[in-house]
C-alpha cells in the first residue's frame, strides 16, 4: 500500500474541515481556545477529595455501579488500557485518577446524552497503585476503584 | 501539524463505534534528559468528537495519558455514510481534526 499517499490525501480533509470549523466559528484562531477549556485546578490535584472539588463537587460516594476494567498487573506503566463504564442514570462526566501518580486526574471525559456512559483508553502509571473511576451522574460524584501492579513504571523511565 | 489520526467508526448494533489512535509523544514534564534537564511537558488536553455537528465526547487530558493516545466510545444516532470529526488541542496551542465515515 502506498501509505504516502493515504497520508496526504487524510492531511488535506483534516486541514478542509479545520477551514469550515473556522469559518463556523467554532474554533477562535490562536491559542487561547485551548487552554480555556482545560481545568489546570483539577490536573494540579494530588487527592481524590481535591479532585472532586476541583470538578465542581463536595464529595464523592463509592458505587457499585461503576466497572473498572483493566490488567491486574501491567507489565509496562506506560501503557495501561483501562476501560471505565458507568451504570448510574444520567451519566455526565467520567475521570480516570491513578492515585500515586504526580498528579492523580489522568483523564476526564464529559458525556452527551446519547453516548455511552463507557471509556476505553490507555494512562500512565508510575508505579503499583490503586486506579479510581470517578463518575458525575445527575450532578453527584461516584467512585470505584481497583488495584493494578505495575511491574515496570511509565513515568520517569 | 502531527500525524494523521487513525479513525474507525463502525456500527456497533444499533450505536456506532469509534476508535481513535492519535500520534503525540505526551511528555509528561517529569522526565529529564540525559544532561539533567527537565524536558518541558508536551501533551493534549482537549479532545473534542463530533457527529453532524452535534459534539458526541469531549474529553480534558493530562501528561497521564499514554504516548499515542487510544480512545474508544460509543454513541447512538448515527447511520452508515455519516462523518465523524475528532479534533485535539494540546498544550502548545497545536491542534489537529480527522474525520472518518462510518461503515
Amino acid at each position: 500500500m502506498n501509505s504516502g499517499r493515504r497520508r496526504v490525501l487524510q492531511g488535506t480533509g483534516g486541514a478542509a474541515v479545520m477551514g469550515l470549523a473556522m469559518a463556523a466559528g467554532l474554533f477562535k484562531p490562536g491559542s487561547a481556545w485551548a487552554q480555556a477549556d482545560w481545568n489546570k485546578a483539577a490536573f494540579d490535584t494530588k487527592s481524590l477529595n481535591d479532585a472532586v472539588k476541583a470538578l465542581g463537587g463536595a464529595s464523592a460516594a463509592e458505587s457499585k455501579d461503576i466497572t473498572i476494567t483493566s490488567p491486574d498487573i501491567a507489565e509496562n506503566g506506560a501503557v495501561v488500557p483501562f476501560t471505565i463504564s458507568s451504570k448510574l442514570p444520567k451519566t455526565e462526566q467520567l475521570a480516570i485518577l491513578v492515585e500515586k501518580n504526580p498528579n492523580i486526574l489522568a483523564a476526564s471525559f464529559t458525556i452527551p446524552d446519547g453516548t455511552e456512559p463507557q471509556v476505553n483508553t490507555r494512562v500512565k502509571m508510575g508505579q503499583t497503585s490503586n486506579v479510581i473511576a470517578l463518575v458525575k451522574a445527575d450532578g453527584k460524584f461516584y467512585y470505584a476503584s481497583k488495584e493494578v501492579k505495575v511491574t515496570l513504571g511509565g513515568c520517569g523511565g | 501539524m502531527s500525524d494523521p489520526m487513525k479513525i474507525r467508526a463502525t456500527m456497533a448494533g444499533d450505536k456506532v463505534e469509534v476508535r481513535v489512535l492519535m500520534s503525540h509523544e505526551m511528555e509528561t514534564g517529569q522526565r529529564k534528559d540525559s544532561k539533567g534537564a527537565t524536558i518541558p511537558a508536551w501533551f493534549i488536553q482537549n479532545v473534542t468528537a463530533t457527529h453532524n455537528g452535534k459534539t458526541v465526547l469531549s474529553a480534558e487530558w493530562g501528561p497521564a495519558v499514554s504516548k499515542n493516545p487510544f480512545l474508544s466510545f460509543k454513541f447512538s444516532g448515527g447511520k452508515p455514510g455519516d462523518k465523524v470529526v475528532i479534533t485535539w488541542v494540546d498544550n502548545k496551542g497545536d491542534k489537529r481534526t480527522d474525520e472518518a465515515v462510518i461503515a
